[in-house]
């Protein structure tokens, strides 16, 4: 039994605390965002070179696998004496996970594109740059969509590991709530997370859409 | 790098392994907890709480993965399972775990990670038993089998492979997550890194990080030998995935 009232939820939590809230729903926002657009960046070429240079398949997708193994609590600590407290290490750590769910995919939805297409690409005259483009990337696309949605998920969540640095968005408000014992601060950032995760996934889910209309004419 | 060299002098430092006074400490009513100074301590109750986590996880999901699989139904179900725990962060059950009844420690850890490690069981035993080709189940039951014979009997084997794989992710993902126990004053080796951060001794948090990551990786060496063993020798190429 409490003594003192320690609601699981309360609107006036939110309403006087909002200046702090959106201010960590703002860190966890834009970290998510700029780690999965650098990741992006970094994939993107990484994937179809894996793909381009045979040999380099295995190692590349081995060392992501390995590095993925590596928990988050770990790398951000393994990264924290070299890169400081504080944003840089969490977003490199952010990008290092996003990065692998990516490459995966990338390398999964090239090698998925079917061989007679390619071969009628190439017996066409398209050069390897216009088969890539015009070809092989367009069929990975609901390959790449789906990684970019764990990725993106899964980064929402792990923004909150950051907290082992100090910089974890929401997960400050987590921590911060389970030190005073303060529930409604730790659901609200809880809620917060999920609700962000959720529309992160239904935005790229509709974009997903956009770009690849003839998944949606397959006949039933 | 002097964060280098610190940690090195961590490592090697008995008596960061050994604990100043042993492996367990005594509690106020008489029992004993692991030392929270010693790396091997920490270790292993780290594979306990892994263990405990993932035992938990496997009484509840492998029997209804085996169950729903069977009979064809809950595959949305198991789906919308897997997404939401992938949005949930850790962090956030462990903290709310650790706010409610349950209270700060090791129980928190414990089931959060738990939670954490049912949906992989569950959607992997679920795929394996209902990808079971539908002419084998027929064969199978057009031989006289009964239902509860075809589902353990064939079923079960030809779902091995994807159960095992299962198995090893939710092993790998809750030795990685159970660090985080450090957070809300469970053990583990986290606490490792958590008392480094706290005390500014990068050093020590340089080798926590590096004692997790091995054991990380040591943990998945060892579920994948066991993944193989347990896959017999012609399903192995369909075990691939995942």
């Amino acid at each position: 039994m409490d003594s003192v009232p320690n609601p699981w939820f309360s609107w006036d939590y939110i309403a006087n605390n909002w200046g702090e809230v959106s201010e960590q729903l703002v860190i966890h926002t834009t970290l998510t965002v700029q780690a999965v657009l650098i990741a992006v960046l970094i994939a993107a070429p990484l994937g179809v070179l894996a793909r381009r240079v045979k040999w380099l398949t295995g190692p590349i997708v081995g060392t992501a696998g390995v590095l993925y193994t590596i928990p988050s609590f770990a790398l951000f600590a393994l990264l924290a004496p070299f890169t400081g407290i504080g944003r840089t290490t969490v977003l490199i750590g952010l990008v290092a996970y996003a990065l692998l769910v990516l490459v995966r995919n990338l390398v999964v939805g090239l090698q998925g594109v079917d061989r007679d297409v390619v071969d009628a690409a190439r017996g066409q005259g398209l050069t390897e740059r216009q088969l890539l483009w015009r070809v092989e990337l367009p069929l990975a696309l609901p390959s790449i969509v789906a990684g970019l949605r764990i990725a993106t998920v899964t980064t929402v969540a792990l923004v909150t590991v950051g907290v082992v640095v100090g910089y974890g968005g929401l997960g400050q408000l987590m921590f911060r709530g389970l030190g005073s014992n303060y529930r409604a601060q730790i659901m609200t950032a809880t809620l917060l997370c999920l609700a962000l995760a959720l529309i992160f996934d239904l935005l790229l889910m509709l974009i997903g859409r956009a770009l690849t209309p003839w998944t949606q004419r397959r006949p039933t | 790098m002097s964060t280098v060299s610190d940690a090195w002098d961590y490592l090697t430092t008995p008596e960061n392994w050994t604990g100043a006074n042993g492996l367990t400490s005594p509690t106020f009513d008489g029992g004993w907890t692991f030392a929270r100074d010693s790396i091997l301590a920490l270790g292993l109750e780290h594979l306990w709480l892994s263990f405990a986590s993932v035992t938990l996880a496997i009484i509840v999901a492998l029997p209804l993965g085996i169950f729903l699989g069977h009979v064809r139904k809950g595959g949305t179900a198991t789906v919308v399972v897997s997404n939401v725990t992938r949005a949930m962060p850790t962090l956030a059950l462990l903290t709310l775990f650790a706010a409610s009844a349950i209270g700060i420690g090791n129980m928190a850890v414990i089931l959060a990670a738990a939670i954490f490690a049912f949906p992989p069981v569950l959607t992997n035993a679920f795929t394996g038993m209902s990808n079971v080709d539908a002419d084998v189940r027929d064969a199978a039951l057009g031989q006289g089998m009964t239902r509860r014979q075809v589902a353990l009997k064939v079923e079960l084997p030809l779902a091995i492979p994807l159960i095992a794989a299962g198995l090893r992710t939710a092993t790998v993902q809750t030795v990685a997550t159970v660090p985080l126990a450090a957070l809300v004053a469970g053990g583990g080796l986290g606490v490792i890194i958590n008392t480094g951060v706290a005390t500014q001794n990068y050093g020590q948090v340089l080798a926590g990080a590096v004692i997790i990551a091995v054991l990380s990786l040591m943990i998945d060496g060892v579920m994948s030998i066991l993944q193989r063993s347990a896959t017999p020798r012609p399903l192995r190429e369909s075990a691939k995935a995942h």
